[in-house]
């Protein structure tokens, strides 16, 4: 089906065929990054003057700022100046031309996720036409969204479309001087998604980056912002559980949630980004900032992660519970194998009476890998009646990885009552004698031991992404044990 | 059915069997006896496939098939089965996971197709049942939380399952209140058969008045030294290991 057999196609999608993707594919800018880049991408992106005061604000709070070294990752001096901040995608005689001129070691992994053959050409880069099916998907499903009254488009076309609502929440969770990465996202971010769920609405589907055509290449920079008006609930889930071919090794996204009064938002992340090869050669730095705000009275937020990719992971999804008797959670495995690293966990701020939180965190390191839960618990003096639940377990794999816990507990209200478990496991060679003495080989073992070991936050996944989850582990920790 | 020769393992530096034989038929039930270290658990776990001993001379066969040139999963699908003296628990992951993997993993072997859930769980109530276990253990985690006698009531049920052309039982006694003695005691003799051969791994004769035995073998300092019928058991619990040693250097 065409797009232009639908005759009511709305402004947003006519935009995908003359507007700035286009302008994308002809220009980039040099690298480097001053007031006059930041404003060369406001302007190729049309954006209206606050957007561009708000960025130019980011970006001089930014030189202020002081890159963070507080985490217990090591990675060489990133050059600001050496990335280009508009960038071009990659023109098609530069991309592999088939499949058979991509790595094979990526199609075997493909292949062992079970993904549709004319998927693997799309996340591989691979120079095609018509790459799949999805105008006639994503129409369809924004049919019945826009009957919904549902908002999920990309950032750039909020800005435009929405220009009231993204004045109104933008910033709001994460501000421009939140920390060095955030400030840098928010005066370059080059796309992202925006979802509004109207008052009292039940989205009608899991919302997926996977039906936003235009999601693959919003670039490093990606900027997020998520609003569930009073009463209403979406589940939204982000990433691609297959490794992802990508140019850009320097990652800083932003995610921004609002729940207002007895609204509820469920985000689900598999990141699978490339974590370079065994000896740490490549890889992306994924350097994240993710938070809700429980806005709303008896709101709720929930996290739930699985993080297998990148060479280096910092990311912290948090939750500030500000309205009373609101909800946080979060759910995380965060697998290291080989040379990656991750430093990962949450925060939960609880500001309203009688908030809540839980917190179940499974870190599994092999190879060298080292492995970090970083996570803060802070009850504000007025916080009464605040209750934290943390459960934090490593697994070790191998003798050579690392596993670190960072708990920090802040707790300024007599009737708080906070929790922390912490457990550290390792597959050991009488469990896996054991299950290969009943027939079962010992990469099934661990993936078995792997899998019963992550139940709980798997549990919280929608069914397909769970079973996608597991698959990917399996092929994470392939050759784990050796 | 199987056949054991001259086997000698070691250990780091430790040479623990020093040239053992041992031949058992199918239909047999054969019992190792012996006093602590002499070999009676290291002889199972080299049977079985463990990475921890070096076999450093003699041969091992069941049905002539060379079980030293195996993995440890590939001789579990051949038809070995080892019941654990300390069955290790597998948190989180669930009892009749493994069990339908494990039966799995040898009906693929034989070429057979998988079991479907029904089926699997009909075979598996059907075995429980026979072991007075509560159904409500193929939910919780592998030998997670068990007490010892659950655990090798356990190690019962997956040999039933799994129907092993040879199971070794080690110390499958020790730690068993009365009952729990009686329902292992059942669960094996239930599964004495013309074409399967067991072997128990014992310290005490106990077991034995349960489970009656063809053949008894006293092993000591890595080697058979004596072999008989049930009498067997029964002079050595009369007259302690002290008798077997001294007659050995006599």
């Amino acid at each position: 089906m065409s797009t232009e057999s639908k005759e009511i196609e709305s402004l947003v999608n006519r935009r995908y065929e003359h507007g700035f993707v286009t302008d994308i594919a002809t220009e980039s800018l040099p690298p480097g990054l001053d007031e006059d880049v930041i404003r060369a991408i406001s302007a190729r992106k049309n954006e209206p003057e606050f957007m561009l005061e708000w960025r130019l604000k980011a970006y001089r709070q930014w030189l202020e700022m002081t890159e963070p070294e507080w985490a217990h990752v090591h990675y060489p001096k990133i050059d600001y100046d050496a990335i280009s901040y508009y960038a071009a995608p990659k023109s098609d005689s530069d991309r592999p031309k088939s499949l058979d001129e991509v790595d094979p070691k990526l199609l075997e992994t493909y292949d062992k996720l079970g993904i549709p053959l004319h998927e693997r050409a799309r996340l591989a880069g691979v120079a095609v036409d018509a790459v799949f099916d999805s105008v006639s998907v994503a129409t369809t499903f924004k049919d019945k969204l826009s009957e919904a009254g549902v908002i999920f488009c990309s950032f750039s076309e909020a800005v435009e479309n929405h220009p009231d609502l993204v004045k109104k929440y933008l910033g709001t969770v994460v501000p421009q001087r939140d920390n060095f990465f955030a400030a840098l996202n928010s005066a370059v971010f080059s796309d992202g998604s925006f979802v509004y769920i109207p008052k009292g609405v039940r989205c009608p589907m899991e919302l997926s980056t996977y039906f936003r055509i235009n999601a693959a290449n919003t670039g490093q920079f990606e900027r997020t912002l998520i609003i569930a008006d009073e009463g209403s609930y979406v589940s939204y889930l982000e990433g691609c559980t297959a490794p992802m071919r990508d140019e850009n090794q320097l990652h800083a996204a932003v995610v921004e949630l609002v729940a207002l009064d007895n609204a509820e938002i469920k985000y689900s992340t598999v990141q699978n980004w490339y974590p370079g090869d065994e000896e740490g050669r490549g890889g992306i730095y994924n350097f994240v900032t993710k938070r809700g705000d429980c806005r709303g009275a008896n709101s709720k937020i929930s996290w739930t992660q699985v993080e297998t990719g990148s060479a280096i992971t910092w990311k912290y999804p948090s939750c500030i519970l500000r309205g009373d008797n609101s909800v946080g959670e979060f759910y995380s495995v965060a697998v290291a194998n080989n040379l990656q690293q991750a430093d990962t966990g949450t925060k939960m701020i609880h500001i309203g009476r009688n908030t809540r939180s839980t917190i179940v965190s499974k870190g599994i390191s092999a190879g060298r890998a080292q492995n970090a839960y970083r996570g803060l618990v802070r009850i504000m003096p007025q916080a009464e009646g605040a209750r934290n639940h943390t459960q934090c377990d490593s697994l070790l794999i191998g003798k050579e990885c690392g596993a670190h816990t960072f708990p920090y507990m802040e707790i300024k209200h007599p009737s708080a009552k906070v929790e922390h478990e912490a457990t550290t496991s390792k597959i050991s060679a009488d469990q896996l004698f054991y299950c290969r003495q009943r027939g079962i080989s010992e990469e099934d073992a661990v993936n078995m031991i792997v899998n019963g070991f992550c139940k709980e936050v798997f549990n919280e996944l929608p069914m397909e992404f769970a079973v996608e989850a597991q698959a990917l582990l399996n092929v994470s920790l392939e050759g784990a044990v050796g | 059915m199987l056949e054991i020769k001259d086997l000698k393992a070691k250990t780091g530096d430790t040479e623990i069997l020093k040239g053992l034989s041992l031949s058992v038929k199918a239909g047999e039930v054969h019992a190792i006896m012996g006093p602590n270290g002499s070999g009676k658990s290291t002889l199972a776990q080299v049977v079985a496939g463990r990475d921890d001993y070096e076999v450093t001379g003699g041969s091992v066969t069941l049905n002539g098939t060379d079980l030293l040139d195996l993995e440890p999963e590939e001789r579990s699908r051949e038809g070995v089965f080892l019941g654990f003296q300390y069955p290790v628990e597998i948190p989180g992951v669930n009892n009749a996971y493994l069990l339908k993997a494990a039966v799995n993993a040898r009906r693929a072997h034989a070429g057979e197709e998988e079991i479907d859930a029904y089926e699997f769980l009909k075979l598996a109530r059907e075995k429980m049942a026979l072991l007075d276990m509560d159904p409500k253990f193929l939910n919780r985690g592998v030998n997670e939380g068990f007490s010892g006698g659950e655990k090798k009531r356990n190690e019962i049920l997956q040999m039933a399952m799994l129907e092993p052309k040879l199971a070794i039982l080690d110390e499958t006694d020790s730690g068993l209140d009365i009952d729990a003695l009686k329902a292992v005691a059942e669960g094996v003799n239930a599964l004495r058969s013309p074409d399967r051969a067991i072997v128990l791994v014992t310290h005490y004769q106990r077991l034995l008045d349960y489970v009656e035995p063809d053949h008894v073998h006293v092993l000591s300092e890595g080697r058979i030294v004596r072999s008989g019928d049930k009498t067997l058991a029964h002079e050595l619990e009369a007259r302690g290991y002290e008798w077997v040693r001294e007659a050995v250097n006599a």
